[in-house]
């Protein structure tokens, strides 16, 4: 077989000896293999990655700062989000459960948020009372419009103890 | 009557198109016998052979042949609750109501699906059991063992993303809390979920991804496994039959 004989040419070439031709065909051949399934799994990853999402916007106005009375906890539906307004002023609390996403309710008899999935219990401001979620419950970052309306950026999640002075 | 009969089938033997279909002839000696089996595409995963115990119900209740069945009762009314069903918000939820409501037979069908797949997931358990209290993973076995285990993992993908499909509350809250499950996974955990829920909320990405899985994927990779089962109990010499049952005939 002479694609199997030592070829001085091509051991020089690469820098390695004992080479032959059909070893390497072999490695190239690998290698281009290799390249393009690393490839293929890159461009599948961003296939199933989509762009656009056609979800319900992460900012929302959540109104006029008046209409949340003093040391009150806020339910927004739509957006899963308490507004709590304390004496100090207002701030942003998930509503989402950091357990495994169940919606939390505010409990104001107990003056508690309650998950009725696994029991977790928190804190108006998110702190874990008891249960299993892993995490207190997120702040959202909050602040007003040029408006002067509340608005909410659940994309973005603050110190607990950063609140918005009213 | 019956000479006839026996007549009219062996002049059919003698023809053209049966000789091409059949190749071989009429399945009287051990040789021709095996042939049929060998040269069917069908049959030929199948033993040629087999010991008349391991046919006996208590070698293995027929729990692999049933969980087949079963799986082959899910293709069929799969395939067919899926002329009425659109993989879209807010269709999905109406669709399965239709299907229970308005649909003839529609609710006979949809819960057969359902029913056999929580048969499926029950059968498919027993028969892992089964076969571990029997020894049945020990050589010459591991291979088909492993395969097993891939199986079961289909078995319990395909009952998960299906259970999306109705597209109602229980739906919803079980696909949310179990790719919150995933998010867990450290480093990679919120990617995986981005990428298998097509978003951050359980929506219309996520039926369809789970759709697409359920109907094509899962079933193609499960056909290709169960194939692989059947044949390799076969070439590892039948079933695992217990000693208490050997009587020493084979």
């Amino acid at each position: 077989m002479s694609d199997n004989k030592q070829n001085p040419a091509l051991e020089q070439m690469i820098g390695k000896p004992g080479v032959t031709r059909r070893d390497f065909l072999n490695e190239i051949t690998l290698g281009a293999l290799g390249v393009a399934g690393l490839g293929g799994t890159a461009l599948t990853y961003q296939y199933f990655s989509p762009n656009v999402l056609f979800e319900p916007s992460s900012t929302f106005r959540a109104g006029n700062p008046d209409l949340y009375s003093v040391n009150s906890v806020t339910f927004l539906q739509d957006q899963l989000v308490y507004i709590v307004r304390t004496d100090a002023g207002f701030y942003a609390v998930s509503a989402v459960c950091t357990h495994l996403g169940c919606i939390t309710q505010w409990k104001p008899e107990a003056n508690m948020i309650a998950c009725p999935c696994h029991g977790s219990k928190f804190h108006r401001d998110g702190k874990k009372i008891e249960g299993p979620a892993p995490r207190p419950l997120p702040h959202y970052a909050i602040n007003l419009t040029a408006d002067g309306e509340l608005q909410v950026n659940k994309l973005e999640t603050i110190k607990p103890d950063k609140v918005l002075r009213a | 009557m019956a000479t006839t009969f026996q007549t009219a089938l062996e002049n059919l033997r003698t023809t053209r198109v049966w000789k091409s279909i059949f190749r071989r002839g009429p399945a009287i000696t051990n040789r021709t016998r095996s042939l049929a089996v060998f040269g069917n595409l069908f049959l030929h995963w199948l033993p040629v052979k087999v010991r008349e115990k391991s046919l006996r119900v208590r070698a293995a209740y027929y729990l692999g042949s049933l969980s087949l069945l079963l799986f082959i009762i899910l293709v069929v009314t799969g395939v067919l609750l899926m002329f009425y069903y659109h993989p879209a918000v807010p269709n999905a939820y109406h669709d399965m109501k239709d299907l229970r409501f308005v649909v003839s037979n529609g609710v006979f069908l949809r819960n057969m699906h359902r029913i056999g797949a929580h048969l499926m997931v029950l059968l498919v358990f027993w028969h892992m059991f089964h076969v571990f209290y029997r020894g049945g993973y020990k050589p010459p076995h591991e291979f088909n063992w492993v395969v097993g285990v891939v199986l079961l993992l289909l078995t319990l993908f395909l009952s998960y993303t299906g259970y999306l499909l109705p597209w109602d509350q229980l739906a919803f809250w079980a696909v949310t809390v179990g790719t919150n499950i995933i998010s867990a996974m450290p480093i990679i955990g919120s990617k995986v979920r981005f990428v298998a829920l097509g978003g951050n909320i359980v929506g219309e990405n996520a039926l369809l991804r789970f759709y697409v899985l359920h109907v094509v994927i899962l079933p193609l990779l499960a056909f290709l496994f169960i194939g692989v089962h059947f044949w390799r109990v076969q070439k590892d010499g039948g079933l695992t039959v217990r000693s208490k049952d050997d009587d020493g005939k084979n």
